[in-house]
């Protein structure tokens, strides 16, 4: 099954429903806990950098019973050396963004610790494409 | 009223009575677990879903739905007769009545001993200490005073089980410590009967059907609200004397407040939080279950609003009896006078076994046949009308659809789908009656009562 969701840039009160979202389905699929938090993070990390990073952003979710594969393509600045950003950490999230809590520099890091496979695409003054796949088994 | 076990293996303290229920729909709409449903015009209560909160109950305009007790006459079946009483039944009183003379009452009523409940609080205390020290312990930790709480996270949020701590509430507590006091003066366990009077549904719940224990120590429940009438009239009539309460006198300010809000909270170490009323519990654990690190050590979540002192059976106006005790805890003294009685904690005597989630949120246990169900859930959600007015029997749209997915309701049932069908030809206004008639009952089918 598919699943669409938008983020607006800046958006910080609604970032989040996306990753509620879900899931409230992963429960109703009868999906373990742990692997629905690990699910929930990762995408929760992700709405948040669009919110914080981009102008807007847009998710696809495909879930199959074995796995489940979230796509998140924003339109945002792109990530220019995505080995660093990856880094715990790491951030240029600016002084307003940080002082509400985000920004920490644990986003893609964080991403990174609860998905299974990772992928990664950014054009640099485009956007970037952050993709990933977590196994649903029991 | 007699214990009754369910089907399900789960105990309720809520019975629906269907000669008053008139099927309004009140207590389905503020069932927090959407554990009801209207069927012939009656209220029915899921049992895998109940969680016991009493919501229901305070939202019954007609008192149909009964808070099942313990009959008053159990406690001569034993030679001593012991009255657990919580710190929120004396804060019902209005002030000029003593604690000495709703102690001496409840004597005269044929208690033989008075135990307050919270002067157990220190031994809770020690056993949250011994649980959080263990480096496997899970952050946040929840207390599981409440039990509605501990029903709560059972069956919406399995992945928070093992965040509560296995430490017994304070009411269960006090029943094993005193009545190992009582055989060590030499009582047969038999002759003990320990009477809880309560003022929660949830906890009559757990003591008849214990979760996280084998067998409950408290041998009966007695309904605060019956109780407190039967007190307050015979303080009013003079009926009884003062008893001297030297052990409630010495309640200090942290027992006489641990089950209010923030009660257990400000006592604990760390970054601490103290959240009240069941809808606002349910929001803030939908939110802990998403982030990573919380960075908050210990959790006090209670089910009603301002914790115990809303009970359901608590006859007074909750923030009048919250004002009282603060003001009983503010003549109280600060340091526990009696600590030594209650001894230390013992971990095999106030543990709770390993909580298990019992999940009610799965569409089916088998993936493929949920993934089938929650395509199908998709679609009738775009045909539902989503203004959730429960005339079709179900408290939402999408519990609507939820049910029929699992074969417990037709579209039919909603009165738009059906105005629909009717337009088109493929349902009758004949079969419309029946279909009403079924979810509101025959007699309040306005078509029908029209002929």
């Amino acid at each position: 099954m598919m699943l669409d969701y938008h983020i607006d840039g800046g958006d910080f009160v609604n970032a989040g429903k996306a990753s509620s979202a879900v899931k409230r389905v992963l429960k109703q699929l009868n999906v373990p806990a742990k692997r629905i938090k690990r699910v929930v993070i990762a995408l929760y990390e992700t709405e948040v950098n669009v919110v914080a990073h981009a102008s807007k952003g847009e998710i696809e979710v495909v879930i199959e019973p074995e796995r489940i594969t979230l796509t998140v393509k924003d339109s945002g600045p792109g990530i220019p050396d995505i080995n660093r950003a990856m880094q715990e950490g790491f951030t240029t999230a600016s002084k307003e963004v940080r002082e509400m809590g985000f920004g920490a520099g644990m986003g893609l890091a964080n991403i990174k610790r609860n998905s299974d496979e990772l992928h990664i695409e950014s054009i640099p003054g485009k956007g970037t494409i952050v993709r990933f796949t977590n196994d649903l088994r029991d | 009223m007699k214990q009754t076990e369910s089907h399900t293996g789960f105990h309720h303290a809520l019975k629906v009575v269907d000669e008053l229920c008139i099927g309004c729909t009140h207590c389905m709409t503020v069932c927090p677990t959407q554990a009801i449903r209207v069927r012939d015009g009656k209220a029915i209560i899921i049992e895998e879903r109940c969680v016991d909160c009493g919501n229901c109950c305070k939202a019954c305009p007609v008192s149909a739905i009964l808070i099942e007790q313990d009959d008053f006459e159990d406690i001569f079946n034993y030679a001593v007769r012991i009255a657990l009483v919580p710190s929120v039944f004396i804060g019902q009183f209005p002030s000029r009545i003593r604690t000495g003379e709703v102690f001496g009452g409840l004597k005269s009523l044929g208690f033989t001993h008075i135990v307050d409940i919270d002067s157990v609080v220190d031994l809770v205390q020690q056993g949250y200490e011994e649980f959080v020290k263990n480096p496997a312990c899970d952050k946040p930790a929840i207390s599981s005073f409440c039990p509605a709480i501990v029903r709560l996270i059972q069956v919406r949020f399995p992945s928070l089980v093992d965040n509560l701590i296995a430490v017994k509430p304070p009411s269960d507590v006090a029943a094993i410590h005193y009545r190992k006091l009582m055989e060590d003066q030499g009582y047969e366990s038999t002759e003990i009967g320990i009477f809880y009077i309560t003022p929660c549904a949830a906890k009559i719940a757990s003591i008849k059907s214990p979760v996280g224990e084998a067998v409950s120590s408290v041998n009966g429940v007695i309904n605060m609200e019956y109780m407190y009438n039967k007190l307050l009239h015979l303080i009013m009539n003079k009926e009884v004397g003062t008893e001297a309460v030297p052990d409630n006198e010495r309640l200090n300010s942290k027992e006489i407040l641990w089950s209010m809000t923030r009660g257990e909270s400000e006592h604990q170490a760390g970054r601490c939080l103290a959240v009240d009323g069941i809808r606002n519990v349910t929001e803030f654990l939908e939110g802990l279950e998403e982030t990573e690190d919380s960075n908050i050590d210990f959790l006090e979540l209670r089910a009603c609003d301002e914790s115990c002192a809303g009970g359901v059976l608590i006859s007074g106006n909750r923030f009048l009896t919250v004002e009282r005790l603060n003001r009983r805890a503010g003549e109280a003294s600060i340091e526990s006078v009696k600590q030594s009685e209650a001894g230390s904690f013992d971990i095999n005597l106030y543990s709770l076994d390993k909580i298990q989630a019992r999940s009610m949120l799965a569409l089916d246990p088998d993936r493929n046949v949920a993934m089938e169900k929650m395509n199908k859930l998709e679609e009738l959600l775009k045909v539902l009308p989503g203004i959730d007015c429960a005339a079709c029997g179900s408290p939402t749209c999408r519990a609507l659809a939820e049910d029929i997915v699992q074969g417990r309701a037709q579209p039919t049932w909603c009165v738009f789908v059906q105005e629909l069908y009717i337009r088109d030809g493929r349902l009758s206004l004949e079969e419309a009656d029946e279909i009403n008639g079924s979810i509101w009952g025959k007699e309040r089918n306005y078509r029908s009562q029209s002929k």
